[in-house]
């Protein structure tokens, strides 16, 4: 293949828009010489008009295209923009046997296909306990009261015509489930990134700091040390949130994501955003806020989202994401086209503060360089990293290891599980291992 | 917290000024809550049994309702695993001793049910009032939970079948639960305060410490595991999923969706109309499978006219205790296209 590249203006009669079934195949059997052999040494019905072609130049340039010979579709001819026509395969999909019933259960975000930092907010990662409702916002009510009368001053109900009137922050934050790589403890299981990791997503939220509305009820902070959000929805899902970090003004009663209101699947018109707590404590469709003095132990705190350890043990309470990080591209389950330059990405995040620094691995973790951040890198929020690789058309394992403001380094899996076991289900921020062997077909492992 | 979230805090807090000056800036903004407003609302209940209703009920009652209300999914006995993981099993009288489930350390255990983890009896009644039954949550009264947890606490061998579980005596049977010593604090993960200062858990030290290398780290890659060939063909055709431009393609693992056959008109209209959360073109799932359906009717003549006023109003029985909610939201001819569609061999 290596004669296609170096041709003029990089004439390469095929692949273009796709690889052929045959193709494919042939890379993937391993016979990397079959672009060389099936273009250079063309079959008949192929090489003639290849030929004419390659020697002119590309017929994409040498004739114009109906889109630069005709007139475009007027404004506002689809009021809400959609994507492209050619961008049908980049789609929140389920991970076939992981749940039994379509309302309880995850759609993942396809993070292979995506840049930079912000999740499209149609391609967000979808975790419902109950199904996902469309809540009325002239109707819906948020209250806030005490689990005691002595805990506060005055209970009060607000609607959101009254909480868009007060004072908003706009923060980038990533949420992520607490079960993200949840299935990938004791083996490899799942193919993607999109199923390895997407159960994450970023967005700009904006909304207004729960300490305001607390401080507006006149919460006693000394007795009140824990908050209990709630959801409206069938499920009313609730969740434990110390104080400290409202009080640390963080935390904020959501109703805008991405520059438009939340969606219906993440909890129109109001949720709540806990920045670098797991996703089942940013309350969807929010209700109520309970402050209390003791935890609560909801189901979601005491049955799930506890961590198996190996003695037995249910670690529970656990909230933050320890720094974590993996390539998005090239990644499980793609094919590298060519021998040649590759941008290695990928995205890092640390429920702890600020990503410091992200180093690349392509032997395994033997040797690491470090990646270059896209700034500005932003506080519990997805950090883009980029690094070059010339791949010389050997077996490679790509890995990514992240650092955050607080120095913690993400683990391997060997150092993973000589502290927690492989039962967890909950907070797997190993480092992801990605192999690609000679054909350029690359599938997920798990180095220790 | 990090210096970067202080130094936003202090501009969002700069103009909103501090809590007693908040309440004056705040002018027309809330009302009070009514008691009977935080009464409908406030139902939690926590492992102290703050919030917990007055009531009672028997094993005997709670089986029965639990057979109307809850078996279809869970199973007679809380034991199926069709619709989420059973609720009972796992347990043992020795762990009723201990608090302790000896399984979840020994590994004896084919799956974690809601018995073998749960630390507080407050959770299961909380939720059951919450949540439950799935399709219908909120609608069960305090009597009828309690009996339903009293059947449960039965099913786990914790009380005796003729017991009665009350308000009086659940605080006496949080001390039977088994596994009920269960649960740690001690990790680094909560974001409050710690357990030495009131809250919980270490103050953030990370358990797990890693050091970053930067060159020859180790002499070999030790490979833990590798993709089994089953899983790799087992999400779907991987090369649909990736784009057909840019720097890499999707792998090839299944028929490309240009080959696969096109799902029906009225398979679309079934799901964007959210019929296929609980039917299964041919298997039950909270409502019976299309298949079922067009077997028991398909001599009925009035049959199409009676269902599809059934799909949009709801209802019960035909299928068993489960209701079909009202789908209002379908039009009337979509009902009967739908309906139409099952009745003649749903694809
Ligand atoms: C239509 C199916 C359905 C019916 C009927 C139903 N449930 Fe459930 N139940 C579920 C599903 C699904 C979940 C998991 C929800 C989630 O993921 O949060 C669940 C969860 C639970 C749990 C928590 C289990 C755990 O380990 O997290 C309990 C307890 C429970 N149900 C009790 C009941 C009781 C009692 C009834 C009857 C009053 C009932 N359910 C009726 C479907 C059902
Ligand atoms: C929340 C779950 C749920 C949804 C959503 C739902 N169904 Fe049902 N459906 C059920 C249940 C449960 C039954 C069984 C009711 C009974 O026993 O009478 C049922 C029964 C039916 C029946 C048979 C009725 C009978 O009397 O035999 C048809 C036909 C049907 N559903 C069609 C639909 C269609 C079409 C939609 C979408 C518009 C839909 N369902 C949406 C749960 C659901």
């Amino acid at each position: 293949m290596g004669n296609l590249l170096e041709q003029a203006g990089r004439l390469r009669p095929a692949p273009e828009n796709f690889l052929s079934d045959e193709q494919v195949k042939a890379v993937a059997s391993g016979r990397r010489d079959f672009l060389r052999k099936s273009f250079l040494a063309a079959s008949a019905a192929m090489a003639a008009p290849l030929a004419a072609r390659a020697a002119d130049g590309d017929s994409n340039i040498l004739s114009n295209p109906a889109w630069t010979t005709s007139l475009g579709q007027p404004v506002a001819a689809r009021p809400y923009g959609t994507p492209s026509q050619f961008e049908s395969q980049l789609l929140r999909r389920e991970s076939p046997g992981l749940a039994r019933v379509g309302g309880a259960s995850v759609s993942f975000c396809p993070l292979q296909g995506l840049f930079g930092i912000i999740t499209p907010s149609g391609l967000h990662f979808e975790r419902h306990h109950q199904g996902w409702v469309d809540v009325d916002p002239s109707k819906h009510r948020f209250m806030v009261n005490g689990s005691d009368d002595s805990l506060i001053k005055r209970p009060k109900v607000y609607t959101l015509d009254e909480l868009m009137r007060m004072p908003s922050v706009s923060r980038i934050h990533f949420i992520e489930c607490g079960a993200n790589s949840g299935v990938e403890w004791a083996n490899v299981a799942v193919p993607t990134v999109q199923y390895t990791h997407g159960m994450v997503s970023c967005s700009e939220f904006t909304g207004v700091p729960l300490k305001l509305l607390l401080d507006d009820c006149g919460v006693d902070y000394k007795k009140a040390r824990y908050v209990l959000a709630e959801g409206a929805d069938g499920s009313s899902m609730t969740r434990t949130i110390p104080m400290e970090m409202v009080e640390s003004g963080e935390v904020f009663v959501a109703y805008g994501q991405n520059g438009e209101m939340l969606r219906p699947e993440n909890g129109y018109p109001l949720r709540l955003v806990v920045p670098g707590v797991q996703g089942v404590s940013w309350v969807k469709w929010l209700r109520r806020i309970e402050v209390g003095d003791k935890p609560y132990a909801t189901k979601d705190e005491a049955v799930h989202y506890i961590d198996l350890m190996p003695d037995g043990q249910h670690r529970q309470y656990t909230s933050i994401h320890e720094a974590k990080s993996v390539i998005t591209s090239p990644s499980g389950g793609q094919t590298l086209l060519d021998k040649g330059y590759y941008n290695i990405s990928g995205i890092a995040w640390s429920g702890r503060g600020k990503i410091r620094q992200v180093d690349v691995s392509v032997d395994g973790g033997i040797n690491w360089q470090t990646a270059r951040l896209e700034g500005p890198i932003q506080n519990k929020a997805l950090t883009r990293f980029n690094a070059a690789w010339v791949w010389d058309g050997k077996p490679a394992i790509l890995q990514s290891r992240a650092i955050d403001e607080t120095g913690y380094v993400q683990p391997s899996y060997g150092q993973l599980r000589a502290v927690r076991g492989s039962k967890s289900i909950y907070h797997n921020n190993a480092i992801q291992s990605w192999k690609v062997v000679e054909s350029g077909e690359i599938s997920n492992v798990q180095v220790l | 917290m990090s210096r970067f979230s202080r130094f936003i805090l202090s501009l969002a807090f700069a103009g909103a000024a501090t809590s007693a000056v908040a309440f004056e800036n705040f002018k027309g903004i809330g009302r009070p809550a009514t008691p009977a407003e935080i009464k409908a609302w406030d139902i939690d209940v926590r492992p102290d049994f703050k919030g917990l209703p007055k009531g009672s009920g028997s094993v005997s009652q709670g089986e029965v309702i639990f057979e109307e209300k809850c078996a279809s999914c869970h199973g007679t006995f809380g034991e199926s695993n069709e619709v989420f993981t059973p609720l009972v099993g796992g347990t043992t009288k020795d762990d009723i001793k201990t608090g302790h489930v000896r399984a979840l350390a020994t590994g004896d255990l084919p799956q974690r049910t809601t018995f073998t983890k749960v630390a507080t009896i407050s959770t299961i009644f909380d939720y059951i009032q919450r949540a439950m039954p799935w399709t219908a949550p909120k609608s069960l009264k305090p009597d009828e939970i309690y009996g339903i947890l009293a059947y449960l606490l039965n099913l786990s061998e914790i009380v005796p079948s003729d017991f009665v579980l009350s308000d009086k005596n659940i605080a006496d049977i949080q001390k039977m639960m088994p596994n009920r010593n269960g649960m740690t604090t001690n990790h680094g993960m909560w974001p409050g305060a710690p357990a030495s200062k009131g809250g919980i858990g270490n103050g953030g030290k990370p358990d797990v410490q890693a050091k970053a290398c930067m060159k020859n780290c180790k002499t070999e890659v030790r490979i833990g595991s590798i993709l089994p060939d089953y899983a790799r063909n087992a999400h779907g055709n991987l090369e649909d999923q990736n784009r057909n431009f840019g720097p890499v393609r999707g792998v090839k693992t299944g028929e490309s969706l240009a080959a696969a056959p096109k799902n029906s008109a009225e398979l679309e209209l079934a799901t964007i109309s959210g019929c296929m959360a609980c039917h299964g073109i041919n298997n039950k799932i909270v409502g019976p499978g299309y298949n079922e359906v067009q077997l028991r009717y398909k001599d009925q003549t009035d049959a199409e006219d009676r269902l599809s006023r059934k799909v949009r109003e709801g209802g019960q029985g035909a299928w068993g205790s489960i209701p079909m909610p009202a789908n209002e939201h379908v039009k009337e001819a979509d009902a009967k296209t739908l309906v139409r569609w099952i009745l003649s061999g749903a694809k």
